[in-house]
C-alpha cells in the first residue's frame, strides 16, 4: 500500500471523526432543543460520510475494485436525515410550545391553521353571508 | 499509519456516543432524548464501518445499513405517535 494512498485514509479517517465528535459536543452545548437539532444533523452525516469514503479508498487499494455498499449507506442517510429533523421539530412544537411563541408567517404555520386556500374560501364565504 | 488513525477514530466516536448517553440521561424534553438516541445510531454506523477497515473485510457493511434503517423507522414511528397517537392510520 502506497504512502499516498495510507495518507488519504488517514486523513479521511481522523476527519471525520473530529466531525462527529464536534457534531456531539455541540449537541450537549446549545441552550434550546430547536438549537440542539443543527449540530448532530450535520456532522454526523459528514463524519459518517468521511468514514465511508476512508472505507471506499481502503477496499479499492485492498482488492482492486470498487464497492457500491458504502455509497448506499450514505445515499441513505443524506435521504433520511432532514426528515428526522423535521419530525423531532414538528412533534416538539406540537407538544411543547404555545401558538403565540410560534415567529409570525404571511399564511399561518401549516398545522396550526387552515391552508390558504381553505381560508380564502372561508373569507369569501363569510363576506358574502355578511351581506 | 491507518493503526493509529484507526484508534483516533474509536476513541473519538466513543467521546462522542458517552456525550450522546449524557444527553439521553440529563435531557429536559422527551425530544431531547429522542434525538440523543438517534445521533447514537449514526455514531455507531460510523463505528462498524472503522471496524470493518480494522479487521480488513467488506463483511459489516450490512450491518451498518441495518443500523441505519432501524434508526430512521424507529425515529420516525416514536415522533408519529407523539403527534398524532397513533403510529399508522
Amino acid at each position: 500500500m502506497h504512502l499516498i494512498h495510507e495518507l488519504l485514509i488517514s486523513g479521511l479517517i481522523v476527519l471525520g471523526a473530529i466531525f462527529a465528535l464536534v457534531g456531539s459536543y455541540g449537541m450537549l452545548k446549545f441552550p434550546d432543543l430547536m438549537t440542539r437539532l443543527h449540530a448532530p444533523t450535520k456532522a454526523t452525516t459528514l463524519g459518517v460520510g468521511g468514514a465511508l469514503v476512508a472505507s471506499m479508498v481502503y477496499f479499492l487499494t485492498l482488492e482492486g475494485h470498487v464497492s457500491i455498499h458504502e455509497v448506499l449507506i450514505s445515499l441513505f442517510l443524506f435521504l433520511t436525515a432532514p426528515i428526522t429533523a423535521h419530525f423531532i421539530a414538528k412533534a416538539y412544537m406540537h407538544k411543547h410550545l404555545k401558538p403565540k411563541q410560534l415567529p409570525k408567517t404571511q399564511s399561518g404555520w401549516s398545522t396550526y391553521s387552515a391552508s390558504p386556500a381553505e381560508q380564502s374560501h372561508k373569507h369569501s364565504q363569510s363576506s358574502t353571508s355578511h351581506q | 499509519m491507518i493503526d493509529y488513525a484507526l484508534h483516533f477514530g474509536f476513541f473519538a466516536l466513543s467521546l462522542a456516543l458517552l456525550m450522546n448517553i449524557w444527553r439521553a440521561i440529563k435531557g429536559p424534553t422527551d425530544m431531547d432524548r429522542i434525538l440523543a438516541v438517534d445521533t447514537m445510531v449514526i455514531n455507531l454506523i460510523a463505528v462498524i464501518i472503522l471496524y470493518g477497515i480494522y479487521e480488513k473485510t467488506t463483511l459489516y457493511f450490512e450491518a451498518a445499513l441495518l443500523f441505519a434503517m432501524f434508526g430512521f423507522v424507529s425515529t420516525v414511528a416514536y415522533c408519529k405517535f407523539i403527534l398524532r397517537g397513533d403510529v399508522i392510520e
